[in-house]
């Protein structure tokens, strides 16, 4: 897939809680064929710290629109100034990047896409393309608390949406890994995006009802674009960029011990 | 239109702007962005006798000018470039430069000599500066018999042009570029990263699974530049210079402390098009100051 830089204007900020906000970006050429997974390398203009460009996964595409969303959680200063972006704006972009999430052959498979934090962001995307494609979609979706469950009502529109929160404020209690429909269903494809202990975790469970399960890596990265080989992890084919060969692994192509 | 060609030894650019190794992966990673053979030259990512792994994860650190690597020198080995790179990149209208690394002089001798028979590739670049490998690399660099048994033996070995990139982690870089001069080296190119560091406060912890890395980016701009002007005043072969160069003002500032040509390096990442922005701001600066060849700017810094 070819790769472009473009400058994206920015039609909404909306913010989401004191973490997070949404940023709705309008391209003036029609977006290029973007697939669920994928990410951008964001320019970040006018930080005193943060140098490099900041990647950030797909949030959702609207190609009627020609609109795409990021989803930002504001952790430094380069993510404060993406948080700061007033509408009217211009975004530096490279896209698209990396591989994506794979789709079943069996349109009847039965299939959990499990997001923690902002690990939540590539999968309504990929829970989007997946109803299109015929597919019955669900997310389960894990925070510390309610208030930090984002975007809920984008997400009911493609599938079921099943909550974990620590505190037990929304949904059930606990992390996602606990939830009891985990216990009840069972799932041939689990797709998961979020912190790595999440991540691992629920590729333990997958491992054991024998599901396919992806997971999308959030290495640190400087070109995004395989050329410094920085965002290595460790799989079975030795050293491979996360940037390039990822950000999508299938679990069986990592060294985890699970 | 001035006149933008630069001869390197034997090397011809048709501009003085080229890729630093490492920060350009083979080329073809930027292919998508810009028109390759717009540019001098392409350095390749360091390559080596055989594949290397390189060092584990994390290996980068940003800072606030710039970012630390500890990549350790990933490659899948001179006979793999051979084999299955080099067909792919052969025809890039541009000068494909190999850069070459080892940990003994023999592993240096050894790809270098396997390099001699590719007829598109008219230089390599001996990397003895490389601070994130364990043996070899930047002690050939540091150490001024080091640096004059792997230059001399490479010589006997290489046909080519020869460039030798040079370490700042010395004492004193003309000690170092004169001996490599003297050894046979074409050309020398300065610098390589600055060793460097980096550290997590909350986890208490330092961030490369090395501990410590290479600096680069524009953090180390003026270190470069003084080390191109010290470097000039000492050795007669070309120099080629790099060291957080992020526009063509700065390129520019490079030739004028006596560069020949300059490497692009990790602007690169932030920009994959800025090499031939540079391209074009030379030639602005030239026409604008009412210079014919890019030649009359090299070494011209006015000292009066």
């Amino acid at each position: 897939m070819s790769k472009f830089i473009l400058d994206l204007i920015v039609i909404e900020n909306r913010k989401l809680t004191d973490q997070y906000v949404l940023l709705i970006l309008k391209s003036p050429e029609k977006l290029p064929e973007i697939l669920p997974g994928q990410f951008a390398q964001v320019r970040v203009d006018g930080s005193s710290t943060t140098f490099l460009r900041r990647p950030i996964s797909i949030h959702y595409i609207d190609y009627e629109k020609n609109e795409l969303w990021f989803l930002i959680q504001v952790i430094g200063d380069g993510t404060y100034r993406l948080s700061q972006l007033k509408a009217g704006e211009f975004l530096n972009v490279i896209l698209p990047l990396g591989n994506h999430f794979s789709v079943p052959k069996d349109y009847k498979a039965s299939l959990l896409l499990i997001g923690g934090g902002c690990g939540v962001a590539p999968l309504l995307y990929l829970g989007a393309n997946l109803k299109r494609r015929g597919f019955e979609v669900n997310f389960l979706l894990g925070a510390r608390s309610a208030t930090d469950i984002l975007q809920k009502s984008e997400y009911d529109r493609y599938g079921n949406v099943y909550i974990t929160t620590e505190d037990g404020s929304m949904g059930e209690r606990g992390f996602v890994t606990a939830h009891s429909l985990l216990k009840s269903s069972n799932f041939d494809y689990i797709y998961t995006c979020g912190p790595t202990p999440m991540m691992k975790a629920v590729a333990a469970y997958a491992a054991k009802i024998k599901a396919i399960c992806e997971v999308s890596l959030e290495n640190t990265m400087a070109c995004g674009i395989g050329a410094c080989l920085c965002c290595v992890t460790d799989s079975t084919e030795g050293h491979v960029c996360v940037c390039t060969e990822g950000p999508v692994f299938n679990i069986t192509k990592l060294k985890w011990q699970i | 239109m001035a006149n933008l060609n630069i001869n390197i030894g034997n090397l011809q650019l048709k501009n003085p702007v080229m890729t630093a190794s490492g920060t350009f992966g083979y080329g073809i990673e930027y292919a998508d962005f810009i028109d390759l053979s717009r540019i001098g030259g392409i350095f390749v990512k360091g390559t080596t006798i055989h594949e290397r792994q390189g060092n584990p994860y994390p290996r980068m650190a940003e800072t606030p000018s710039g970012m630390l690597n500890a990549v350790g020198l990933q490659n899948k080995g001179v006979d793999y470039f051979i084999e299955h790179i080099y067909p792919a990149i052969k025809d890039i209208d541009t000068n494909i430069i190999v850069n070459v690394s080892g940990s003994t002089v023999d592993e240096y001798i050894e790809t270098a000599e396997k390099l001699n028979s590719l007829e598109k590739i008219p230089a390599i670049e001996l990397n003895i500066s490389c601070p994130n490998i364990k043996e070899g690399g930047m002690a050939f660099g540091t150490s001024c018999p080091a640096a004059a048994q792997v230059v001399k033996q490479v010589r006997r070995a290489y046909k080519n042009t020869l460039i030798v990139k040079l370490s700042p982690n010395v004492t004193d870089i003309t000690e170092i570029a004169r001996v490599v001069e003297n050894e046979g080296a074409d050309a020398v190119s300065l610098i390589n990263t600055l060793l460097a560091m980096a550290i997590n406060a909350e986890s208490r912890k330092p961030i490369l699974s090395t501990i410590t890395g290479g600096l680069s980016g524009p953090a180390v701009k003026p270190i470069a530049l003084r080390m191109v002007w010290q470097v000039a005043h000492s050795v007669r072969i070309p120099i080629i210079g790099l060291g957080g160069i992020m526009n063509a003002t700065d390129a520019i500032e490079f030739m004028l402390a006596g560069a020949s040509a300059i490497q692009i390096g990790t602007a690169n990442f932030i920009d994959p098009t800025i090499s031939v922005k540079l391209v074009d701001g030379i030639n602005e600066y030239l026409s604008r100051h009412g210079f014919k060849s890019v030649s009359d700017i090299v070494g011209a810094l006015d000292i009066s």
